[in-house]
């Protein structure tokens, strides 16, 4: 299973949840997927959805599931200890691990290589690390909304990509559409 | 009442709820007095770029945020100021150090003093400068500001404002 498989599969379980997504072709798979109001595509900044995803998380009370990958975790390690130390029940980091910068050309990281993120996510002070294969993925990521405690997901999965369009739409309008389901109350 | 006592005032009063600081020995009163505010959610960054991820967050989460950093910062941001904060067009108020001004006892200090001005005005962020004792009293317009026109702004305060080392 690819990146774009695990995204496919789990599409129908954050359709319900604010999600931001990671650079790249993440972003852009989820967003030919399945496009919703409620998903940040983040168009640049690598390494940062898990930094913004904690803050909404920590700013108001619905669950907020942070998209993110090995290559962009480790451009910033430092948020592992931030999210450690600043419990969120409502944050899940979803680390889509495929060993390889994906949207670059696929070169390896060292995440496929001696350095296991479940562990270093471990070592930071995150209780609830789970590792799964690609196939779980949607098990386990229901299993941590429902248990409404932080929790860092390790999807393990193949390198690969698949031919995905851009995304064209304009940043504020990304980011006033999110903020519009951040406030939305269901009837 | 304290300088820094004042900043956190102006904070609160404008409503920012959501504060994220990387060290800075300067700074450090201001730090402090974010940490005893029970209003405020401070929450330290390991560096300034993800520090500006989470305040990017807080706002779209419905808090007002702000950093506070040194002026090397502003080397670390420049890819996080233009293509989130800028892009997005999101508010954030930067309470800097301006290290390397009169009265810096460490040279390499100045290597990166003489590059911030030039820096923020490239990237046109609105910068003020707090130079003398009582410049604080344009906080809360600054806030106001900030606030209203939904960019990153730049507060710089100097040694000879903080009264020296
Ligand atoms: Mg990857």
């Amino acid at each position: 299973m690819i990146r774009s498989e695990i995204i496919r599969d789990i599409a129908p379980i954050l359709r319900d949840q604010l999600v931001v997504c990671n650079i790249g072709l993440p972003s852009q798979e989820l967003h030919m997927i399945d496009d919703q109001a409620s998903t940040f595509y983040m168009l640049g900044t690598m390494g940062l959805s898990s930094s913004i995803g904690l803050g909404v998380a920590l700013a108001q009370q619905k669950t907020v599931i942070s998209i993110d990958g090995d290559g962009s975790v480790l451009t910033n390690l430092g948020t592992l200890p931030t999210i450690a130390n600043n419990v969120a029940d409502n944050f899940i980091l979803l680390i889509i691990d495929n060993g390889s910068y994906g949207s670059t050309g696929d070169q390896p990281t060292y995440a496929g290589k001696k350095t296991s993120l479940t562990a270093v996510a471990r070592a930071c002070g995150c209780e609830n690390v789970i590792e799964c294969h690609a196939e779980e993925t949607g098990v386990v990521l229901q299993a941590a909304i429902d248990s409404k405690v932080m929790t860092v997901i390790v999807a393990k999965c193949e390198s690969g990509n698949i031919k995905v369009p851009v995304i064209t739409k304009d940043p504020v309008v990304i980011r006033d559409r999110f903020m519009n389901e951040v406030v939305r109350t269901d009837e | 009442m304290s300088v820094s006592k004042k900043i956190v005032n102006d904070f609160v009063a404008n409503g920012i709820e959501f504060v994220t600081t990387v060290p800075c020995k300067q700074l450090g009163g201001v730090i402090a007095a974010v940490e005893k505010e029970p209003s405020i959610y401070h929450i330290p960054s390991n560096k300034e770029d993800e520090g500006m991820g989470l305040c990017a967050g807080a706002f779209m989460g419905g808090k007002r945020p702000a950093i506070i950093m040194q002026n090397t910062a502003i080397g670390v941001t420049v890819n996080t100021l233009v293509t989130l904060t800028q892009f997005y067009r999101m508010p954030l108020p930067m309470l800097i150090s301006y290290r390397g001004e009169l009265k810096e006892p460490v040279a390499c200090q100045v290597e990166m003093a003489v590059h911030t001005k030039a820096l923020l005005n490239q990237l046109n962020i609105p910068t003020y400068h707090f130079h003398q004792p009582g410049d604080e009293q344009e906080l809360d317009a600054i806030l106001k500001y900030t606030f209203m026109c939904n960019k990153p702004v730049a507060i710089l305060t100097d040694a000879t404002f903080w009264g020296g080392y």
